[in-house]
């Protein structure tokens, strides 16, 4: 009965929950409310994820309303994969966001911020399960909005400032796709993704489908933040609250990843987009360009999450790079980077949340011989920064392993290099942290610190074991990235 | 009964127990740890064991056959000898070090596809230079970076050979690789750098003198020997290894002569032998591999004899160079007798296990009719005797006294090199043992009057000559003073042409200097004003220019598409 349903619970779970903790009001309360609703959602992203294992694509009617007309909920393998990542940080956060958000977010909001990151949870995973542009759109718009409150929420008063430039940017990129989702209906009259799958190639060569897709990239490459359209992002992330950028840094971008994929392979899956439009061309230039520069530009930043955030921008770089390749092993390395990914950033900002909450900041000059007074946490961060890099054992050798051989498939000798370099700078700016922070002494009259708390370590380490996992028994996760990947380029659904 | 018992991870066990614990305990888990690697490996079912799936690729981590059972064995071996040998050391780093690098090098032998090869590979690299670094002078220091660069760029080989012949024939089975495409060559190159080839080999020379006394007694059983196996395994009977083998045995004789530092003497003399090996992997047939490998047992255990020996002198005295040492017989009689025997063993006496061995190389090359290449290992027979025979246990015990008075080696020394003695002389007397888990079956005969008599005559002339030219005063004096050999070219002819160079151009010099230092001091603003904290890339940007670049993208995609 219930397994029926879970498409549509996946969304209704946190989306319900969140008006509750405004009622409860009290912090432990709506913590547990939300705690509650995102492993509930977790679960439900398991179960839909084994079902489109057994039985192929997942089809549900909102309210009993037949496809074209009304909207579908449809999940593929790569709907229910994107889902599964997206809910399984959301639930890790929550534990985690305790003792981190009653440290950065006044205590007269912190209801607030539960009720804002539910919302953004549902939007999230709303943009996963939909099967419709617009709904998609809707979904957009909530996960956006609620990601720009929980931004603001900081004390920092930049955080204002970053959040209403990330509001001005997201906004634009958001109508840029209702702009090209308009253009689309306008041709074909229709808004179900599979229907406009069927519909598009018979207008394809029109000026007005063109001009959809130019606004349909640039909005969506805006919200993934890809080079030069990535000005938003490393001030929102470096003054947001810790456990929100762990939580953004893991999910919102990989989300947009995701509707990348879904415009390309699934509405636009019977236009070949790359070889007609001079996608390809562009797109991956950019890539490239972020691979490269982003990870130069992190080797010189002080800040640590602003680091990560530059760090982020490069990663991005990769997973745009595997979409464009189209090619079964290019789209796999995407898809399996967009996961692993999320893995390690996750971990990654949220070592550098509980060293902010011993600290107060992160940056280089601080963690001097941290690497002694705060074992644990150090250790995840390194963990997490040989995932960036890309070393055997962890998650990032997995993704770029793959990422290389579509690469050398295609004969893109140039790309691989790019990879290659763009890995070697991630070593200088990780190598950076673990030396200040190993290596050099303890500064003389530092405060005596204690380990962070273990509500936030073991959170922590959950995402860096993961890391380790994933990185030595692969063959799950490259498995379920293969048959999304293969899926996806089979056609329409 | 079976074991499905990794062998690395028993390693990995042991060194974590290693890290926390002290004293007595501590001490037990080190001897347990290799032998219950031991007694695991004889439960080792043959074939491969679980696979993990990895992309496209399966991998092997564990893969059982008669090659990798035999290293197998001799690495438990070694890693006892020096777990035994190291017992007295309070160090940590070295003991975990030393237990992972044994452990991973291990691992290495049983790894059945080229990536986990190449993970084990990099890991030997890494333990390894903590052995080096432990020495804690500076010295030591520079010799370990040197060390790990150039490990390290053998992994980058072995790791790109592996993609470029997995995209070129779709396998990273750990099977003959043969040279056929560019992948096999950045493998070959891989292998030889870590066996030493000549030209490839300075950092052996230059790291493993400089490692702690205990830690050259496992640098020298693995690293090479891990090599010797790989291409055992990868590139049997290609031809190119026979004459590089040939040269492999016969220049380092020249430097190991006049070396003063005894066991530099010991680390040209270690190349010598591989190269016996070498040779015997490049002549490919089942005698000459079966020679290759029962070579590798024995050297592995006598090699390391000598090594301990050289370590207990540096460890009572302080000193290693031949021209400072001398007389020790009276005051360390029992290492003396023990440096004999490995000094007897790798000059390969009748009754000494070098002779088994490498009478089968020998053998070998004759049955292919490989003449010259028989010569040239003759001739290498000689010099080692000449050299690490005679030449390491004369300077460091007999020649003239040097009036040092010390004790003998601790007890857990001398226990080690009495288990490394007794496994090189009952070797030589009874090599059936040996000769049962070699790869091939074992059609040979060390003991025939032929292989004693030409064995006995060209070790006594090798003598004689010693004596002759010793009573002559022709040999060359142990002299204090550093011999350069081919890493002459990168660390003084390219410096010196540099400096003269620059010297003849001096007027010249100093503007291009200042105009590079400009120029690369602008290259380095220039990027950090792009990329620093304020720099153009990274500077914080008004809405209006955000909005600016996604217009711009959109018009690029507009026109781009509509033109």
């Amino acid at each position: 009965m219930i397994a029926g349903h879970l498409p549509v619970l996946l969304v209704v779970l946190p989306l319900m929950a969140a008006p509750v903790c405004v009622l409860l009001r009290r912090p432990a309360w709506a913590w547990t409310v939300a705690a509650l609703a995102s492993w509930g959602a977790f679960v439900a992203a398991i179960g839909l994820l084994l079902q489109v294992l057994d039985g192929g694509p997942i089809s549900y009617p909102i309210g009993g309303w037949a496809a074209p007309w009304g909207i579908e909920y449809r999940l593929d393998m790569a709907g229910a994969f994107v889902a599964v990542i997206v809910s399984a940080i959301g639930a890790i956060v929550v534990p985690y966001a305790r003792a981190s958000i009653e440290r950065e977010v006044a205590a007269d909001r912190i209801y607030l911020f539960y009720c804002m990151y539910l919302l953004c949870l549902a939007g999230l995973l709303g943009i996963t399960a939909t099967g419709d542009a617009f709904n998609l759109f809707v979904f957009l718009e909530i996960a956006s909005l609620s990601s720009y409150v929980m931004i603001a929420l900081a004390q920092d008063r930049r955080a204002l400032t970053a959040a209403y430039r990330y509001l001005i940017m997201g906004t634009i990129g958001a109508t840029f796709y209702l702009i090209g989702v308009g253009l689309m209906y306008m041709m074909t009259g229709t808004l179900n993704m599979a229907d406009l799958a069927l519909r598009l190639p018979a207008v394809a060569e029109t000026r007005t489908i063109l001009a959809a897709l130019a606004f349909l990239t640039v909005g969506i490459c805006l919200k993934l933040a890809l080079f030069p359209l990535h000005l938003w992002l490393p001030n929102a992330y470096t003054y947001a609250p810790s456990a929100v950028s762990a939580f953004l840094a893991a999910t919102a971008t990989k989300v947009a990843v995701y509707v990348l994929i879904r415009v390309y392979f699934t509405i636009f899956a019977n236009v070949d987009v790359f070889e007609t439009m001079f996608l390809r061309e562009v797109l991956m230039a950019l890539a490239v360009l972020a691979m490269l520069s982003a990870s130069a530009i992190a080797v010189f930043q002080t800040n640590i999450k602003r680091m990560l955030a530059y760090s982020s921008l490069a990663q991005i770089g990769y997973m745009v790079l595997g979409i464009n390749f189209a090619t079964l092993t290019g789209l796999t390395g995407g898809i399996i980077h967009l996961f692993n990914h999320a893995l390690m950033k996750g971990a990654l900002f949220m070592a550098v949340g509980c060293v902010v909450f011993r600290l107060q900041a992160a940056n280089l000059d601080t963690i001097e011989g941290l690497g002694r007074r705060m074992p644990a946490t150090m250790a995840a961060f390194v963990v997490g920064g040989l995932s960036l890099i890309g070393v055997p054992l962890t998650v990032g050798f997995v993704s770029k392993w793959t990422l290389v051989l579509a690469a050398i498939e295609l004969n893109m000798w140039s790309i691989v290099v790019a990879i290659v370099g763009s890995s070697l700078l991630a070593i200088a700016y990780v190598w950076r942290v673990v030396e200040i922070s190993f290596f050099k002494p303890t500064p003389e009259g530092a405060p005596a610190i204690a380990e962070a708390p273990l509500s936030m370590l073991i959170p922590t380490w959950l995402l860096a074991g993961a890391c380790l996992w994933f990185g030595i028994d692969a063959s799950t996760t490259l498995s379920v990235a293969r048959a999304s990947a293969a899926f996806l380029l089979g056609g329409a659904p | 009964m079976t074991s499905n018992f990794a062998p690395f991870l028993i390693f990995a066990v042991g060194a974590a127990l290693v890290a926390l614990t002290r004293g007595w305990s501590r001490r037990v888990v080190l001897v347990a740890v290799p032998v219950v690697g031991a007694i695991n490996l004889a439960f080792l079912p043959e074939g491969g064991g679980t696979t993990i799936q990895m992309l496209d690729y399966t991998l092997v981590p564990i893969r059982v056959d008669r090659l990798s059972v035999v290293f197998g064995y001799v690495f438990h071996l070694a890693a006892l000898i020096g777990v035994l040998y190291a017992l007295h050391v309070r160090d940590t780093v070295q003991h975990v070090a030393g237990l992972l690098y044994a452990g991973s090098a291990i691992g290495a032998l049983f790894a059945g596809d080229l990536i986990s090869f190449f993970v084990f590979w990099e890991l030997t690299a890494v333990t390894s230079v903590f052995l080096i670094l432990a020495r804690r002078t500076d010295r030591a220091r520079r010799a370990a970076m040197r060390y790990l660069v150039i490990q390290v760029l053998s992994g980058v080989l072995l790791l790109t050979g592996t993609l470029v012949r997995a995209h070129e024939t779709g396998s990273i089975g750990f099977d003959s690789v043969g040279l056929d495409g560019p992948g096999g060559v950045l493998i070959f190159f891989a292998f030889g750098l870590k066996a030493a080839f000549p030209l490839l080999h300075n950092w052996l020379t230059d790291a493993y003198p400089e490692a702690t006394p205990t830690g050259t007694v496992f640098l020298s059983a693995f690293t090479t020997k891990l090599a010797v196996y790989a291409l055992a395994r990868a590139f049997p009977g290609t031809e190119i290894l026979v004459y590089i083998g040939a040269v492999m045995t016969l220049f380092p004789i020249f430097y190991a002569v006049i070396e003063n530092d005894l066991r530099r003497v010991l680390s040209y003399s270690l190349i010598n032998q591989v190269g016996f090996m070498v040779t015997g992997i490049g002549i490919g047939t089942p005698l000459a591999l079966n020679g290759a490998v029962s070579h590798a047992f024995a050297h592995i255990v006598y090699k390391a004899l000598l090594f301990m020996a050289m370590g207990a002198v540096l460890h009572r005295t302080g000193r290693i160079n031949g021209s400072e040492l001398g007389g020790l017989y009276k005051s360390m009689p029992l290492t003396t007798v023990l440096c004999l025997v490995g000094a007897a063993s790798i000059s390969a006496f009748p009754l000494f296990s070098g002779f088994v061995s490498k009478s089968m190389v020998l053998a070998a090359s004759l049955e292919e009719g490989y003449h010259g290449v028989w010569l040239v290992l003759l001739f290498a027979s000689a010099g080692v005797f000449h050299h690490s025979g005679i030449k390491i246990p004369f300077f460091a015990f007999f020649a003239r006294d040097s009036g040092i008075r010390t004790r003998e080696a601790p007890v857990n020394m001398l226990l080690a090199m009495v288990l490394a003695a007794f496994v090189s002389i009952f070797l030589g007397v009874y090599p059936w043992p040996l000769y049962d888990i070699l790869p091939f079956p074992v059609d040979f005969q060390p003991y025939t009057s032929v292989h004693v008599l030409a064995q006995s005559q060209l070790l006594f002339f090798s003598a004689a000559a010693f004596t002759v030219l010793k009573l002559t005063g022709l040999y060359p004096p142990e002299l204090a003073g550093v011999n350069i050999d081919a890493e002459w070219v990168y660390r003084r002819l390219l410096p010196r042409a540099v400096r003269r160079a620059v010297a003849g151009l001096a007027p010249l010099d100093a503007g291009l200097r200042q105009g590079i230092t400009k120029g690369v001091r602008r290259v380095i603003g220039g990027i950090g004003r792009i990329s620093g904290p304020q720099g153009l890339l990274a500077r914080t940007r008004t809405v209006g220019g955000m909005v600016g670049w996604v217009i711009a993208l959109l018009v690029l995609y507009l026109v781009l598409n509509f033109v």
